[in-house]
């Protein structure tokens, strides 16, 4: 008895009929390859995927990448340019995703994915404008203020440890407001500092604004 | 031929005196830049950044900033300062509040809030920059003015 007879190549018919074709190759042991071809061909596969799958992650990474649309290079980024976080006496910079997704690697899936929104709204035009992308401006910084609000302000701290903070070396009203409400955790970075990299939105209803 | 040289001589004294002059009274301001020529812009100036009140010269100068106001955006979406200067801020902030003029319109009426006329704080308020005064002045205030033993008479 062959494996021809017993199987033959195509028993169903259509797109289902050949995902259950599939399945039943699938849950053969192989009768042709050797199980260490198999394993390592699995293993180079793997490791194919898995360096591609990084390096189109870090691509999608760079602030080249964010702002090669020009919704991000005409309005955040350009705003950006005239703030410290851009230009300042040391040269330390801070690009778009180091503010904008999580380092750590769960985090950052989570966020890329949530992204995909964002494509959406670049394709069809959401903000395309300068006046569409203005009336959208506080609903997008209310994303930022609250998952920035939700984790910490961890991407502040990615860079900004309280631990490191020397407040002899601040301005002492810099000084006094660090110690009072960062160090005792009874507010988080960003909510005193919103607005720093961006142009603010309309802070009419926002707590702690006139 | 006596009063001639003479008349030459003072010709020539009053060309270089005044030459003397003009350079002198545009080398205070410009440096030796020639009028000409464009100088080296002055470096920038830290902002004073102590956080302490300072002293009005009269009554109704507006208050100094004594503070770094980089970036403070000041615009129809909000206002920064007020973010801390505010009635309802100064709590947290500690900071002194804006005064009630400020609440008031053009018809003397006090509004709930800050007039719109007054909204734009630099307009009256400014920081200060460490830097040397480039020009030499003499403005006493009023206390120092009244204690002399002639107040209205010549300053010393």
């Amino acid at each position: 008895m062959t494996a021809a007879e017993e199987t033959p190549l195509r028993k169903r018919r259509g797109i289902v009929g050949f995902a259950l074709d599939l399945w039943d190759v699938l849950r053969r042991p192989s009768s042709v390859f050797a199980l260490g071809t198999l394993v390592l061909a699995g293993f180079v596969a793997g490791v194919m995927f898995w360096g591609a799958f990084n390096t189109a992650l870090e691509v999608t990474n760079t602030e080249k990448f964010c702002t090669s649309c020009h919704e991000m290079h005409d309005n955040v980024f350009a705003e950006l340019k005239t703030t410290i976080h851009f230009s300042n006496r040391s040269g330390v910079r801070a690009s778009c995703p180091d503010c904008h997704v999580p380092h750590n690697w769960t985090d950052k899936i989570a966020r890329k994915m949530q992204a995909s929104k964002e494509v959406w709204g670049h394709l069809f035009g959401t903000i395309n404008t300068r006046e569409k992308f203005l009336d959208h401006r506080l609903e997008l910084a209310m994303h930022e203020w609250a998952r920035l609000k939700a984790n910490d302000s961890l991407e502040c701290r990615n860079c900004h440890s309280a631990n490191s903070m020397d407040v002899t070396r601040q301005s002492p009203r810099a000084a006094v407001a660090h110690q009072r409400f960062l160090f005792s955790g009874e507010k988080t970075c960003i909510d005193c500092h919103k607005g720093i990299a961006h142009k603010l939105p309309d802070m009419r209803n926002v707590p702690g604004w006139q | 031929m006596m009063k001639n040289i003479r008349i030459v001589v003072l010709a020539l004294l009053f060309a270089a005196g005044s030459t003397a002059l003009m350079a002198q009274t545009y080398s205070a301001l410009r440096g030796a830049t020639p009028l000409d020529q464009e100088g080296e812009a002055p470096r920038m100036a830290p902002t004073r950044n102590t956080s302490e009140r300072e002293i009005r010269n009269y009554p109704e100068q507006p208050p100094l900033i004594p503070h770094s106001i980089d970036g403070y955006q000041v615009d129809l979406n909000g206002n920064k300062c007020l973010s801390c200067h505010a009635r309802a801020r100064t709590g947290e902030s500690q900071a002194p509040m804006l005064s009630i003029t400020h609440f008031m319109d053009r018809d003397g009426q006090f509004l709930a809030s800050v007039s719109p006329r007054r909204f734009f704080c630099t307009q009256c308020h400014v920081p200060q920059q460490e830097v040397k005064a480039p020009v030499t002045n003499d403005f006493v205030d009023i206390d120092t003015l009244l204690s002399r033993a002639q107040p209205g008479g010549r300053r010393r």
